[in-house]
C-alpha cells in the first residue's frame, strides 16, 4: 500500500471513529460534494417514482375511514407488515453510514448494527401482541386506556412529535445531502422534492401507500445489497477467510479491523446507548402504529419475526460490504481523492455498487438510496400526523366526539404541515451538524414513550399522574442532558467541555423515567388513581386474550 | 367493538367501577391462568436472555476486547461469530417465541375467550 493511500485509510478511519457512537447519520453529517448529474440514477429514480404514485393513486380510492388512513384497515398480513417495518426502519444513513464505518474500521460496524437489532425481540416480548389487542392507531390509545384521556394523550402526543420531528431533521438533512451527492442536485431542490413527495403519498395513499411505498423499498434495497454482497463473495471465492485477509492486507490497521476498536469509549456511555437502542426501537411512534395494520396479535407477532429476520440479514450484509469495500474500493484510485474517499466518507456502499455492478448498478443503488429515504419519512409523517389528528384533535380537543370525514381532513392538513416543517427544517439545518439527532430521537422514545407504554400494560399501580411525572421527567431529562452532552454542547455549540460526559443519556434518563412512573403512582391517593387501578382487570384481560379488540375494518 | 368506551375522565365517575360479567368469566377461567403464567414465563426466560446475550457482548467489548480480538481460525477473531451470533440469536429468539405463542398460547387463548360465554 502506497503512503498515499495509507494517509487516506487513516483520515477516513479517524473521521469514522469521530461519529459520535448514538447516531447512525454521522456518517451523513457535513457538506457533500455536488456530483455531476447522474442520469442512469435519474431514470431508474424516476421510474420508483412512477410507480409509487400509481401506487397511491390506487390506495387512495382504499382509503375512506379513519381506520383505512391510519391502518390500511388493518388488512395488512403479518409477512407485509414484517417488510414494511423493514422498509421503515432500514434507513439510507443505516445502510450507508454503517457499511462507511466498517469500511473504516471494520468490527466496530458490526457492534453498531447489533445495537439496532437487539430491540425487536424486546418488541416481542414485552409489546407488540399486547399492543395490538388494546390499540387502535397509536401508542396513546394503550397508554391512555385506563388512565386519564387528555393529559396522557398530550403527554403521548409531545413524546411522538418530539421523536419525529428530530429523527425527521435527521433524515432531511441527510436525504439533502446524500441525493446532491448521489444525482448532482441542488441541495434545496432534493429537500423539496422528499417534502412534496411523502406529502402526497400520506396525503392520498395514507398508510395503504405509506406501507407499499415501505414495502417495494425494502426488496429493492435487500435485492440490491444481497447483489452487492454475492458479488464481493464472488470476488474472493466465496471464503469468508479470503475476504477478511484481504482487507486486513490492504487496510493501514490491519489485523485490528478484526476485534474492537475506539467505538465503544467507556462501560457508561456503552451502556446507556444499549438502553437507548434496544428500548428505544420499542418505543419509535412510527414502528409502533405499524402493528396496527394487521388483524390480530398472532399477525403481529409474524410482523415482528419477519422484521427481526429481514433487519438482521441486511446487517449481515452491510458488514460483507463494508469490507467488500476495503478491498475493491479502498485500493482503487478511481474511487478516492486527496481527502479519501471521492465524495466523503458514506460513499463506501455507493462506491462498491459501481465497483461490482457497473454505471447501472450504481444509478440503481442510488435510486434505492433515495426511494429509502422517502419511505422512512412517509412512515415518520404518518405518525406524527396521526399523533395530531387523533390524540390531539380527535380526543384531547373534541373528547371523541368527531366523525370520520373531520378527522381524515386534520389528518391530512397535519401530514401538509409536518412535510412543510420538514422541507423548512431540512433547508435551515442544511449546514448544522445534526449527527446528534437520530441518536435523540432514539433516547426521547426510550426515556418517554416506551416507559408509560410498558408500564400502563404490564403494572396496575400505574396512575396517571404517575405516568405524566414519569414521562415528562424522562423527555425533559433525554433532550436536556443531549444539550448539556459531547454532542450538542461542544460539537454544535463549541464549548470547550461538555457538562454531561456521555452522548447518550438514556442510562440516566430512563431510570428518572421509570422513579417518576413509579414515585408519582405510590404517592397517588386520589379517587382518580383508585379507578384506574380498578379499570386494570378489564385491560389486562383484553391485553392477553384479545377479547374486544379492534378487528380489521370490513368494507 | 364489545368494549365499553371509557370517559377517560375519572372525576365523574364513582370509585366503582363496574367490570363486565363476562370479562370476570375469562379472569376466573382456568385457561387464562394458565395462560398467564406459561406466557409471562416464557417472554420474561427469552426476554432476560436476549438482555444476558446483548450486555453480555457489549460488557465484553467494553471491559475485554483482547478476548475478542483472539484469534480462532487464521484471521478470524472470535468477536466475529460472537457478532453474528448475536444478531442470529435474535432472530432465532423471536421465532421460537412465535413458533409457541402462535400454536399453544393462541389455543389456551381461545379456550379463556369461550369461557366468556358462560
Amino acid at each position: 500500500m502506497n503512503p498515499m493511500n495509507r494517509m487516506i485509510l487513516k483520515t477516513l478511519t479517524a473521521t469514522a471513529l469521530l461519529a459520535p457512537l448514538a447516531s447512525f447519520a454521522a456518517a451523513l453529517e457535513g457538506q457533500a460534494e455536488k456530483q455531476p448529474l447522474n442520469l442512469t440514477a435519474i431514470l431508474m429514480f424516476v421510474a420508483f417514482v412512477a410507480l409509487t404514485l400509481g401506487i397511491t393513486y390506487w390506495a387512495s380510492r382504499r382509503t375512506q375511514s379513519r381506520a383505512d388512513f391510519y391502518t390500511a384497515g388493518g388488512g395488512i398480513t403479518g409477512f407485509q407488515n414484517g417488510l414494511a417495518i423493514a422498509g421503515d426502519y432500514m434507513s439510507a444513513a443505516s445502510f450507508l453510514g454503517i457499511s462507511a464505518l466498517v469500511f473504516g474500521s471494520g468490527f466496530d460496524g458490526l457492534i453498531y448494527s447489533i445495537g439496532f437489532l437487539v430491540g425487536w425481540p424486546v418488541i416481542m416480548f414485552l409489546i407488540a401482541e399486547r399492543l395490538r389487542n388494546l390499540g387502535k392507531f397509536t401508542f396513546a390509545d394503550v397508554a391512555s386506556y385506563r388512565l386519564d384521556q387528555t393529559s396522557i394523550r398530550i403527554l403521548a402526543a409531545a413524546g411522538t412529535l418530539t421523536t419525529v420531528a428530530f429523527y425527521l431533521i435527521a433524515q432531511m438533512v441527510g436525504a439533502g445531502q446524500l441525493i446532491k451527492l448521489l444525482f448532482g442536485l441542488d441541495y434545496n431542490i432534493a429537500v423539496v422534492l422528499v417534502g412534496v413527495l411523502m406529502i402526497v403519498y400520506v396525503t392520498f395513499g395514507g398508510m395503504l401507500a405509506t406501507t407499499w411505498v415501505q414495502i417495494i423499498k425494502a426488496m429493492l434495497l435487500l435485492g440490491g445489497a444481497s447483489f452487492m454482497a454475492f458479488m464481493v463473495m464472488r470476488h474472493v471465492g466465496f471464503s469468508v477467510e479470503a475476504l477478511f485477509e484481504q482487507a486486513i492486507a490492504v487496510h493501514k490497521d490491519g489485523q485490528a479491523i478484526m476485534a474492537p476498536g475506539k467505538l465503544v469509549k467507556d462501560p457508561v456511555s456503552a451502556i446507556s446507548l444499549g438502553l437507548a437502542l434496544m428500548f428505544g426501537t420499542a418505543g419509535l411512534p412510527h414502528i409502533l402504529m405499524r402493528f396496527f395494520t394487521v388483524k390480530n396479535a398472532a399477525e403481529a407477532r409474524k410482523s415482528v419475526f419477519y422484521a427481526t429476520g429481514f433487519i438482521g440479514y441486511f446487517y449481515i450484509l452491510t458488514f460483507i460490504i463494508g469490507f467488500g469495500a476495503i478491498v475493491l474500493v479502498g485500493t482503487d484510485t478511481f474511487y478516492l481523492d486527496d481527502k479519501g474517499l471521492r465524495g466523503g466518507t458514506n460513499m463506501a456502499a455507493i462506491h462498491l455498487a459501481h465497483a461490482v455492478g457497473g454505471d447501472v448498478f450504481l444509478g440503481f443503488i442510488s435510486a434505492v438510496a433515495f426511494a429509502t429515504i422517502l419511505a422512512v419519512v412517509a412512515g415518520l409523517t404518518l405518525s406524527g400526523a396521526t399523533a395530531v389528528s387523533h390524540d390531539l384533535y380527535a380526543h384531547v380537543l373534541r373528547k371523541g366526539k368527531v366523525n370520520d370525514k373531520d378527522e381524515i381532513r386534520v389528518s391530512k392538513f397535519a401530514t401538509i404541515g409536518l412535510g412543510i416543517l420538514a422541507i423548512v427544517l431540512g433547508v435551515v439545518f442544511e449546514k448544522q451538524n445534526v449527527a446528534f439527532m437520530v441518536g435523540l430521537a432514539f433516547a426521547i422514545a426510550a426515556s418517554a414513550n416506551f416507559p408509560i407504554l410498558l408500564l400502563s400494560i404490564v403494572w396496575r399501580g400505574l396512575t396517571t399522574r404517575g405516568a405524566l411525572l414519569g414521562g415528562g421527567l424522562g423527555l425533559v431529562s433525554a433532550v436536556t442532558l443531549t444539550v448539556l452532552g459531547p454532542a450538542v454542547w461542544v460539537k454544535v455549540l463549541g464549548h470547550a467541555t461538555p457538562i454531561f460526559p456521555y452522548d447518550a443519556p438514556a442510562l440516566f434518563s430512563m431510570t428518572l423515567a421509570f422513579l417518576g412512573c413509579w414515585f408519582g403512582s405510590v404517592t397517588d391517593r386520589s379517587a382518580r388513581a383508585k379507578i384506574e387501578s380498578a379499570r386494570y382487570i378489564e385491560q389486562l384481560v383484553r391485553a392477553e386474550t384479545g377479547y374486544g379488540a379492534t378487528g380489521a375494518s370490513n368494507h | 367493538m364489545t368494549t365499553k368506551q371509557h370517559s377517560g375522565d375519572g372525576s365523574t365517575a364513582s370509585t366503582e367501577v363496574h367490570v363486565a360479567p363476562e370479562i370476570l368469566r375469562i379472569l376466573e377461567s382456568p385457561a387464562f391462568t394458565e395462560l398467564r403464567a406459561r406466557r409471562g414465563r416464557y417472554s420474561a426466560i427469552l426476554t432476560t436472555l436476549m438482555l444476558l446475550i446483548y450486555y453480555g457482548f457489549i460488557l465484553a467489548i467494553a471491559f475485554a476486547p483482547q478476548w475478542l480480538a483472539i484469534r480462532i481460525d487464521g484471521v478470524i477473531t472470535l468477536g466475529i461469530p460472537l457478532g453474528l451470533g448475536v444478531i442470529l440469536s435474535a432472530i432465532v429468539l423471536t421465532g421460537i417465541y412465535v413458533r409457541r405463542a402462535n400454536g399453544e398460547f393462541d389455543a389456551l387463548t381461545v379456550k379463556a375467550v369461550r369461557s366468556a360465554q358462560g
